[in-house]
């Protein structure tokens, strides 16, 4: 075998010698080289790190550690030998790894007790949302079972392997099945996800209902549109109701192609930031004009895609104001916010609108301040027969407000 | 019977003939356009692993990005130039590291990767058949894999980069160019690969569905087959009634890409002005195509790993697998139920939330089966004699990853819970754990117990250890802390988690995830030269290492062409008679006949067979009134 002769050992050691030399001589290269630069800034250009020595040191450390462990197998090696050449018993492999297994179970116990308790209490806040509250309720019921099941599988597995491990005197226990106990783990798990499923269904179908029961009363209209990479607010002016749109007539000055011929649309509001008043229920209406988006509020527990051609709402009660949560959390800075959760192109990773929880005499005051999207330049350039519209909306407002 | 047996002579003296006389094996036939079955799965498994280690660099590239989102890497740019501009990462270039690490991992690697290596080595090797039902065919199917492959990678060559909307492409992104710049030429090679791999996979399945339906040896009945072959089999009929829908929606997608269609468009403005002409499509119906395939592929990746770590856990433990029947139901069960679920990635897609809570009951009712597979491998470690070789070990991890990712399930498939952890770090660390390291170290576990039978070598098992240990303790340390991410609400394919003051608090977090995953990638040198210094210097290995009972262990060291020389061996019991009451050793082959072990039959052997039962009472109660006069 030629590669046999390739291989042996003097001439691997005398190529990691050889690795290691040109290895630090290259990072000594380096070194002179910074020192140059440092010393001349002419020559700046030319010493422009290319990373590849550092790359090379890592390498090197790299083999050096391969070269460690080849002299710990080595070492194994040897002392096996002898033991053999003593007529004792090499070492047991067996053994040492049935211990190792303990050893990781009680490391690994550890280690998922450090991380429930450090890294578990950096997880969101109890929601701020009225339906939030029935999901945490359900998230902790379900991590109650889960965990359970989770702790005793994983210490069966390892003590098992512990417990059982090889002896060449021992003869494993012939068990090919006991149709018993198959029975009853085939039917306890599916009793306990049937009480989840159940629990979940009827949740799911209340979160998901987003139109407002009789004698409710209405919940705010909220249009938010995602487009590469922002969101757009859009709130119902006096009438209470948004007009209606047509992506066909999205251009620059309509952006987000707002039909100005329907008269609800007159007093559409823009906003800059999502406010809405604390404990009313907020209808969001999603839309997205270029690619898929998701509204992600995690601290109310909402999420929907936002989908190009497909209308999708959904509707919350926030709980808390923004002024509470920053109470609670001792955040002077905390900001409720809504996230892109839908891979949507190079800035996905910052589509952000903040959402602010106020009082109802807040809101009304904020929404005043809106400008409407049917700016004065859009009524030229629609050419509006402005004074009698606006006179007649003037009127209707009035009428409303009668 | 007789005529059956004295076939297969001629056709064994026939194959002789042919190897000492006329067929010569060119170094092309033998090693490249092989149509061997063994040599397939060679070819499979070593292309597998290429992709592996490629898929895990861009891994790392996009972890030391998450690590060290505000540091420059001069290394990166000499690297990758134009994708790292300054030495750190464009941002569109990273969601094509996350696309690409996804595509080969769920597709190269663990579909075909996993299911081609073994299904190609084991099914004719398990049940006693010569090759494979069509082997140019089987031929085929690598050669449009290895195809699809450098299609792929060849993305990276590309002026703007390779595909980059995430592994499931959702359009419109991925449908318009003007979107994104992966969207352009990078995503027509990811279409183009995808409809090539998609046509390896199929021709691959077809074969192993006819090879188990038809070439089964003498005795080798459906009940006798091992689990691995179980889960061999329905995995390829699940491939190959869920790919071809994937198909329809990618031509469809190319449809839309290249022909100006709209099946997936509607009401698009781009860049706030351009209106563009679609009309009517629906970006939803894609996401159905998608995940019809998408979901069966999870179990497509997971069902061999659990037939490989069921039989490595049988062999090493000394101990029947238990509840055989109970394990191969599970499988179909699994197999059946993969077909109705796939909505339950779709909960807050807009669908209608009727459709969603249906969904969401199917998908909590496959968590049965997998929780009973998972009581039963306990039950299987209980009393044994357990073994530690590598493979065991690998094979045990398994175990500990398919708990762990899968009770994280139980919380994404309730549709309820779902709208607040959709899309985040929780549905990140659930995958990797249940499809990704489960699956994966069955397929190592099955790498280190089939080695001897591919290479005629054995592994060297410390090695092993070591790779065991430090892969991992690595997964744990890399995808638990993730969970908690997730519950705070940070979402998954962020290029930076500096924009947002709440996700800050996770940066070092993430530096400790990325050294973790650093240690877990550099272990995989032990793997990588284990593996190819023992293809050439390892001990060479006996015919049956392990002492198992299965069909494989009884043909020779050295390949050859028909697997077995002379008559192919009969089959006579199911494959775990391990550590039998009364047997003399703790193993008996599948191809001893229970005439030969009397002393160790029990009447549970002859439960179709009541003639033998009939022998076997009277044996006993000779032997009992035996015991009496002495």
């Amino acid at each position: 075998m030629g590669f046999k002769n390739l291989f042996n050992t003097k001439k691997i050691l005398s190529l990691i010698a050889v690795f290691m030399l040109l290895g630090t001589s290259v990072l000594f290269a380096q070194d002179a080289a910074s020192a140059g630069a440092s010393a001349s800034p002419a020559t700046d250009a030319a010493a422009k790190d290319t990373g590849l020595p550092t790359a090379g040191y890592y390498i090197l450390m790299f083999l050096v550690v391969c070269f460690f462990i080849g002299i710990i197998g080595k070492v194994f090696r040897v002392y096996d030998l002898t033991q053999q050449i003593r007529g004792k018993k090499p070492l047991n492999w067996n053994n040492v790894m049935g211990v190792m297994c303990i050893i990781f179970l009680v490391a690994g116990l550890y280690g998922a007790y450090w991380s429930f308790t450090v890294q578990g209490s950096m997880i969101l806040p109890a929601a701020a949302s009225e339906h939030g509250g029935i999901l945490d309720k359900m998230f902790w019921t379900t991590t109650g079972i889960t965990m359970t099941v989770f702790f005793i599988t994983q210490i069966l597995l390892f003590t098992f392997l512990f417990r059982y491990r090889y002896n060449a005197k021992r003869r494993a226990h012939f068990l090919p099945h006991n149709n018993t106990i198959e029975k009853v783990w085939t039917i306890a798990p599916a009793i306990v996800l049937t009480v989840l499923v159940i629990f979940g269904f009827f949740t799911w179908k209340s979160i998901t209902n987003s139109v407002d029961a009789k004698g409710e009363p209405a919940s705010i209209n909220i249009d938010i549109t995602g487009h590469q990479f922002a969101w757009e607010l859009r709130y119902p002016g006096k009438d209470g109701r948004l007009g209606k749109t047509s992506y066909k007539l999205v251009n620059g000055s309509n952006k987000l192609g707002i039909n100005f011929k329907d008269k609800y649309s007159y007093d559409d509001l823009q906003a800059d930031t999502m406010v809405i008043p604390v404990n009313k229920s907020v209808r969001l209406n999603i839309h997205a004009q270029d690619v898929i988006h998701s509204v992600y509020i995690p601290a109310f527990r909402v999420q929907l895609n936002a989908v190009p051609g497909l209308p999708t709402f959904f509707k919350f009660k926030p709980i808390m104001t923004t002024a509470q949560m920053r109470a609670k959390l001792d955040k002077p800075t905390f900001e409720y916010e809504v996230l892109c959760n839908k891979i949507c192109g190079g800035s996905h990773y910052n589509m952000k609108k903040v959402v602010r929880v106020v009082t109802e005499a807040e809101y009304q005051a904020w929404l005043a301040q809106q400008k409407p999207y049917l700016t004065d330049q859009l009524k030229k350039d629609l050419k509006f027969a402005t004074t009698e519209d606006s006179k007649q909306v003037q009127q209707n407002r009035l009428a409303l407000n009668n | 019977m007789s005529t059956l047996s004295v076939h297969d002579h001629s056709v064994a003296h026939h194959e002789e003939d042919h190897g000492h006389h006329h067929h010569k094996e060119t170094f092309i036939s033998k090693y490249i356009f092989s149509m061997d079955h063994k040599m397939i799965a060679k070819q499979f498994l070593i292309t597998g692993i290429t992709m592996a280690v490629i898929a895990m660099i861009l891994s790392i590239l996009f972890r030391i990005q998450l690590a060290y989102p505000d540091k420059a890497f001069p290394l990166m740019e000499t690297l990758l130039g134009r994708f790292a501009p300054g030495g750190r990462l464009d941002s569109n270039f990273y969601l094509a590291l996350v696309t690409i690490h996804g595509t080969i991992m769920v597709f190269f690697v663990l579909t075909a990767g996993l299911s081609g290596t073994f299904s190609n080595l084991l099914i004719p090797l398990q049940l006693g058949a010569r090759d494979m039902a069509s082997p140019f065919m089987n031929m085929l199917s690598y050669w449009f894999f290895f195809l699809a492959s450098v299609i792929m990678l060849s993305s990276f060559m590309v002026q703007k980069g390779p595909a980059s909307g995430g592994w499931t492409i959702y359009p419109p992104l991925s449908a318009l160019p003007k979107a994104m710049p992966g969207s352009g030429m990078g995503m027509t090679l990811w279409l183009t690969s995808m409809v090539l791999f998609i046509a390896s996979s199929l021709m691959g399945g077809i074969n192993y569905v006819s090879t188990v339906l038809n070439m089964r040896t003498k005795g080798m009945d459906l009940w006798k087959m091992p689990l691995t072959i179980w889960a061999f089999f329905l995995t390829a009929i699940l491939g190959i009634l869920s790919f071809p829908v994937l198909v329809a929606g990618v031509v469809l997608l190319i449809f839309d890409r290249s022909f100006g269609t709209s099946f997936y468009l509607s009401e698009i403005v781009l860049n706030g002005s351009q209106v563009q002409p679609f009309e009517g499509g629906s970006p939803i119906l894609f996401q159905h195509l998608f995940w019809f395939l998408g979901h069966p592929e999870v179990y497509i990746v997971i069902m061999p790993a659990m037939g490989i770590s069921s039989e490595v856990m049988s062999v090493n433990s000394r101990k029947p697998i238990f509840g055989y029947h109970a394990m191969v139901y599970s499988l179909i069960g699994i197999t059946v139920l993969s077909f109705i679920v796939w909505g339950h990635h779709m909960f807050v897609t807009g669908m209608n939330p009727f459709l969603g809570g249906v969904f969401m009951i199917t998908t909590l009712i496959i968590a049965v089966p997998s929780a009973v597979k998972t009581f039963n491998w306990l039950a299987t470690l209980w009393r044994g004699n357990i073994r530690f070789t590598a493979a065991m070990l690998f094979a045990i991890g398994m175990v500990s990853f398919f708990i762990s990712g899968g009770l994280t399930g139980i919380f994404l498939g309730n549709a309820a819970l779902d709208i607040n952890l959709h899309d985040t770090y929780f549905v990140v660390a659930h995958f990797h754990l249940v499809m990704g390291s489960a699956a994966i170290f069955g397929m190592l576990a099955g790498v280190y117990h089939w080695f001897p039978k591919m290479f005629g070598r054995m592994m060297n098992e410390r090695l092993g250890y070591l790779h065991f240990w430090l892969t991992f303790i690595g997964a744990y340390l890399v995808f638990f802390p993730m969970h908690f991410m997730g519950l705070d609400g940070v979402p998954r394919r962020y290029y930076a988690f500096t924009e947002f003051e709440s996700m800050k608090q996770w940066l070092s977090v993430n530096t400790f995830i990325t050294w973790a995953a650093i240690m877990a990638a550099v272990a995989q040198c032990a793997f990588l030269f284990n593996f190819v210094y023992s293809i050439f210097f390892g001990k060479k290995a006996t015919q049956n290492p392990w002492e198992a009972n299965t069909l494989e262990w009884t043909a020779p060291v050295e390949h050859i062409h028909g697997n077995w020389p002379g008559e192919i061996p009969s089959v006579y019991r199911w494959p775990y008679d391990y550590s039998k009451p009364g047997a003399d050793e703790d193993f008996i082959q599948q191809t001893v006949p229970l005439s030969q072990t009397m002393s160790s039959n029990l009447p549970h052997d002859f439960e179709d067979n009541p003639t033998g039962l009939e022998e076997h009472a009277k044996w006993a109660s000779t032997q009992q009134s035996n015991e009496q006069v002495k």
